[in-house]
């Protein structure tokens, strides 16, 4: 035989096959009942050399198309620094496992505690996990925590201000774990207040769920939220993009208790939508109802200073059917991609990335507007990604992008569009969408 | 592996960065928000130099321990060799470049990938179609408990709210089962390590909605009952969910579609050689038999009659899905990893897969059992448990051992599980390991079980060359410590 990730010679096989007794490799199977066995060969590939595994992959990629990318809506295109991949590529973090054992996983360990460290610093929460799968997931997560916080009460209001896909992950968490679900609709682009304090007023909900930034991409003022949720003694989650928290009102600023998001904005790279990270992070009061992976400081033997998962007792390996949840990894290495992208950029860094993104993207919409194709939408406040009412056809708009390599005009509403301008797109190519869309669409307007 | 102390926080110095941007010349400014939206002071982040960094984290990795580092014979972990051609093609631009919400028109090489991936997954598990959005094992569990209950709904069969589970499985599976509302009924293992089918019988009933089942189990025995499992639940009603997290040693063997399993989920992490990354990313694609194949999760690839490949979002009346699991559409970049592997061992290679990894642990656990307890006699699979030293009487336990082993500059097992014994050392080798070293690993194994007789303080006191040694994990879950911020306050944060 011989195959490059297999190291054994036949000889190997046969001295190893006379240790354990068997005079076959069949024969280690003789505890299968002959009628599970499968007795054929896959209708697969035939095996591949690297290099015939490249053309494979570079024929794959040749079907897709490289766009400027000016969309958000959960997904960022923000600069990636070249020291991030390279740590992340390293195979001593790479190729290990959960730090079960801590005197071997001390670098997995500091990492995490420092993520954490970081994740509450932008949050303004006293701390948080060691990440989680996705946004989505951290979001349905927080739902769950807020109901197990609450103990009696098992409904939670979610802003319909949300990103549509977080919005549906906790919809199909929230059915099968028996939450009820009530739903805060959005007035004139952000979160009702009114329709919140309505929905508090049953006494019934534990805990509401609204956005930092909305789907819309408009920095929603939570002014009084936290007053009102906690007068019902309800709890306050707010949905966030990290990257914008170097520079917006922070959910611990607002009276938050739990914060979830997707650290994917800091610097990761889009990927088709993953690997990312979610996170969660929380006051310290509930912190022994958070879900997943926790590192802690102590010492060793020694007393050298030490890193060690901890508060074990709420995991599913310890508390089976009883945990706070069933995850039982993290997104250890995309944590790692985030811990070293703050480590570059810095509180000056970050925001700097949040001026840039500003500045395109107030430069990008204010041209569009005046071309007449488009109106503001709703008006208010935005960071890097906005909301115009399309006054052409939204096929005819996003054909247009197409033709020049540009993804963007996402629709999020009758007519609404998204577009999404970070620290990574030039002027002059702002210039030329603008000139473009005017000299293609003024006919269909 | 050397001892270093320092966090990013203690290497920061007001003034130092480390990014390079590009001029801001577009004349706005943040400020222009209105005050009650922004930051009142900036968050507390390093501010380091780009060498600063590299080095730091150069020095972590350095108090690793991975794959490519040495044997990491973790129990259920599979910790196989992660190919680097997998890397190579995952960071091609052409697909970490690609924003989730593209148009289908555009991303047809992406959608491809996973229409192919889930074929090839498909054929090799004998399950009719697969999901490849969920993010995890455990996730993958979820997932697929959901999709049996919608099954059960769907059907207006509301009254199945059990789940069965043996009292030998991993501690998912019961947890998963609790996040998706369904009551927990454990059924005993019997004296031959498998799943009790007399046991089972008196709890199959019109409230369960099925089964879940690891096949080897835990201990690394096949469940040879399984097609009488499989019939049994099926006539009460139920469904079987086959926990893939061991599913490594039937590769090119037996088929869970085959055994009769409805619903299960596959670890690429694991059985597909993406790497752990220190505990994830990873991604725990779930198969479904053909009946359960409109309770998948959205979004799905479809192909359409011109061969183009569009998603599916659900959003057609009458839809059936069992919801959305995940933000977009699952772990990519890890997907691709997995495809690159299955391409490299190709239909020739992935038969020996399975039998190789079988080989090794049947191998470790005949050249052992006479130092160490062996419950249950006979074949193994891909893994096996020890029930601690043969010899007890000096007082060493399992954790001892785990501990003297990272001095030998081994990986442990995966210890104190299943939790059937009191002494569990669960050993798994992989088909990536070499006779060498397997047998450098045995003559390790039964040094230390001599000196648990000779000198059992050694081990009592293991690890002795390990950057640090036994940690106090008492202290650090009663007084939590869990930020930088928080270890500054209890003054345990080191000078520059």
């Amino acid at each position: 035989m011989g195959f490059a990730y297999f190291p054994h010679t036949d000889e190997d096989i046969r001295l190893m096959l006379e240790r354990v007794g068997a005079g076959r490799l069949e024969d280690l199977y003789s505890d299968v009942p002959s009628d599970v066995l499968y007795g054929k060969e896959y209708s697969l590939p035939d095996a591949m050399s690297e290099l015939e595994i490249r053309r494979y992959f570079s024929g794959l990629a040749s079907r897709n198309s490289k766009l400027l990318c000016l969309c958000g809506l959960g997904a960022y295109d923000h600069y990636s620094p070249s020291v991030a991949s390279s740590v992340i590529s390293r195979s001593e973090f790479q190729t290990a496992y959960t730090p079960y054992q801590p005197e071997v996983s001390q670098g997995t360990l500091r990492y995490i505690f420092e993520f954490q460290s970081m994740i509450a610093e932008l949050t303004g929460m006293d701390c948080a996990n060691a990440s989680m799968y996705d946004g989505a997931t951290s979001a349905a997560e927080a739902v769950i925590m807020a109901v197990s916080c609450a103990k009696k009460k098992t409904k939670v209001l979610v802003s319909e201000g949300l990103l549509p896909q977080v919005v549906d992950v906790v919809k199909t968490y929230a059915s099968y774990n028996g939450i009820e679900l009530g739903f805060i609709p959005c007035c004139g682009g952000v979160t009702s207040a009114d329709a919140m304090t309505e929905g508090l007023s049953g006494e019934d909900v534990a805990g509401i769920l609204v956005p930092g930034i909305n789907r819309y991409g408009i920095i929603e003022n939570l002014d009084g939220f936290a007053d009102e949720v906690h007068s019902h003694k309800a709890l306050l989650m707010v949905y966030s993009d990290p990257s914008s928290l170097a520079v917006i009102k922070t959910p611990g600023e607002w009276g938050a208790d739990i914060v979830c998001g997707d650290a994917q904005s800091l610097g990761m790279p889009l990927c088709f939508g993953g690997p990312y990270a979610g996170f969660l992070a929380c006051r310290q009061e509930f912190v022994r109802k958070l879900p997943g992976r926790i590192v802690g400081a102590t010492s060793d033997l020694d007393g050298k200073r030490a890193f060690v998962l901890t508060l074990q007792a709420r995991e599913q390996h310890i508390r089976r059917e009883k945990a706070t949840s069933n995850i039982c990894s993290n997104q250890s290495l995309m944590a790692l991609y985030a811990t070293v992208y703050m480590s570059l950029m810095g509180p000056e860094g970050l925001r700097e990335v949040n001026a840039l993104s500003y500045g395109g993207a107030h430069y990008l919409h204010d041209a569009l507007v005046d071309t007449g194709l488009f109106e503001d939408a709703f008006g208010k406040p935005f960071l890097k990604e906005f909301t115009l009412r399309a006054k052409v056809p939204v096929d005819s708009l996003q054909k247009a992008l197409l033709d020049i390599g540009v993804f963007g005009a996402v629709e999020v509403g009758d007519s609404l569009v998204n577009f999404c301008v970070t620290e990574k797109v030039a002027k002059e190519e702002l210039d030329r969408v603008v000139e473009h869309l005017k000299s293609v669409l003024y006919e269909v307007l | 592996m050397k001892y270093y102390d320092k966090l990013i926080f203690e290497l920061s110095k007001e003034g130092r960065k480390g990014y390079s941007l590009p001029r801001n010349t577009w004349g706005r400014s943040l400020e222009e928000l209105p005050q009650g939206l922004r930051r009142s002071s900036g968050p507390c982040l390093p501010q380091v130099s780009e060498p600063d960094v590299v080095r730091h984290y150069t020095n972590l990795s350095q108090m690793n321990f991975g794959v490519d580092s040495g044997f990491y014979p973790l129990g259920s972990c599979t910790m196989k060799y992660n190919p680097k051609i997998n890397e190579e093609i995952a960071s091609m631009q052409e697909f970490s470049g690609l924003h989730p919400l593209q148009p289908a028109s555009s991303v047809q090489g992406a959608l491809m990938l996973y229409r192919d991936l889930a074929r090839a997954l498909s054929e090799i598990t004998g399950m009719a179609g697969f999901t490849l959005a969920p993010f995890a094992g455990a996730h993958g569990e979820l997932t697929g408990l959901m999709i049996i209950r919608s099954y059960h709904n769907s059907r207006g069969d509301f009254r199945r709210t059990r789940i069965i589970v043996p009292d030998s499985a991993h501690g998912t599976n019961p947890a998963s089962a609790a996040v998706c509302g369904l009551e927990v009924v454990q059924v005993k293992s019997n004296s031959a390590g498998l799943v009790d089918v007399a046991d089972l019988k008196p709890l199959l009933d019109d409230t369960v909605a099925g089964i879940m089942m690891t096949n080897p189990n835990t201990l690394g025995l096949f469940e040879k009952d399984i097609k009488e499992i499989a019939s049994l639940v099926h006539e009460c009603g139920g469904l079987l969910y086959y926990d893939g997290a061991n599913m490594n040693p039937l590769l090119g063997t037996v088929r869970p579609g085959d055994m009769g399993f409805d619903v299960m989920h596959l670890n690429l992490h694991k059985t597909f050689s993406t790497p752990h990354g220190g505990g994830g990313p990873g991604a725990g694609p779930v198969g479904v038999a053909a009946h359960l194949v409109p309770h998948l999760p959205v979004p799905r690839v479809c192909e359409g009659e011109d061969g183009a490949f569009h998603v599916d979002y659900g959003q057609c009346a009458g839809d059936t899905s069992c919801g959305r699991v995940s933000g977009f559409m699952g772990n990519f970049g890890v997907l691709l990893r997995a495809y690159s592997y299955v391409l490299a061992l190709g239909k020739q290679n992935i038969k020996m897969a399975g039998p190789l990894a079988v080989l090794g642990a049947n191998y470790i656990k005949e050249s052992l059992k006479d130092c160490f307890r062996l419950p249950v006699e006979g074949v193994c699979k891909h893994e096996f448990v020890f029930d601690g030293l043969a010899d007890q009487s000096s007082g060493v336990t399992t954790l001892d051992i785990a501990k003297r082993l990272l001095d030998y500059g081994y990986h442990a097992p995966t210890i104190y599980f299943p939790l059937l014994f009191h002494q569990s050392i669960m050993i798994e080798p992989t088909e990536t390991e070499s006779k060498e070293t397997l047998d450098g690993f045995i003559e390790v194994m039964r040094r230390i079980a001599g000196e648990a007789v000779a000198d059992p303080q050694i081990l009592k006191s293991a690890p002795h060359g390990t950057p640090v040694r036994r940690l106090d994990e008492v202290t650090a879950a009663r007084r939590p410590v869990l930020t930088y911020r928080a270890l500054a306050d209890a003054g345990l944060a080191a000078g520059r």
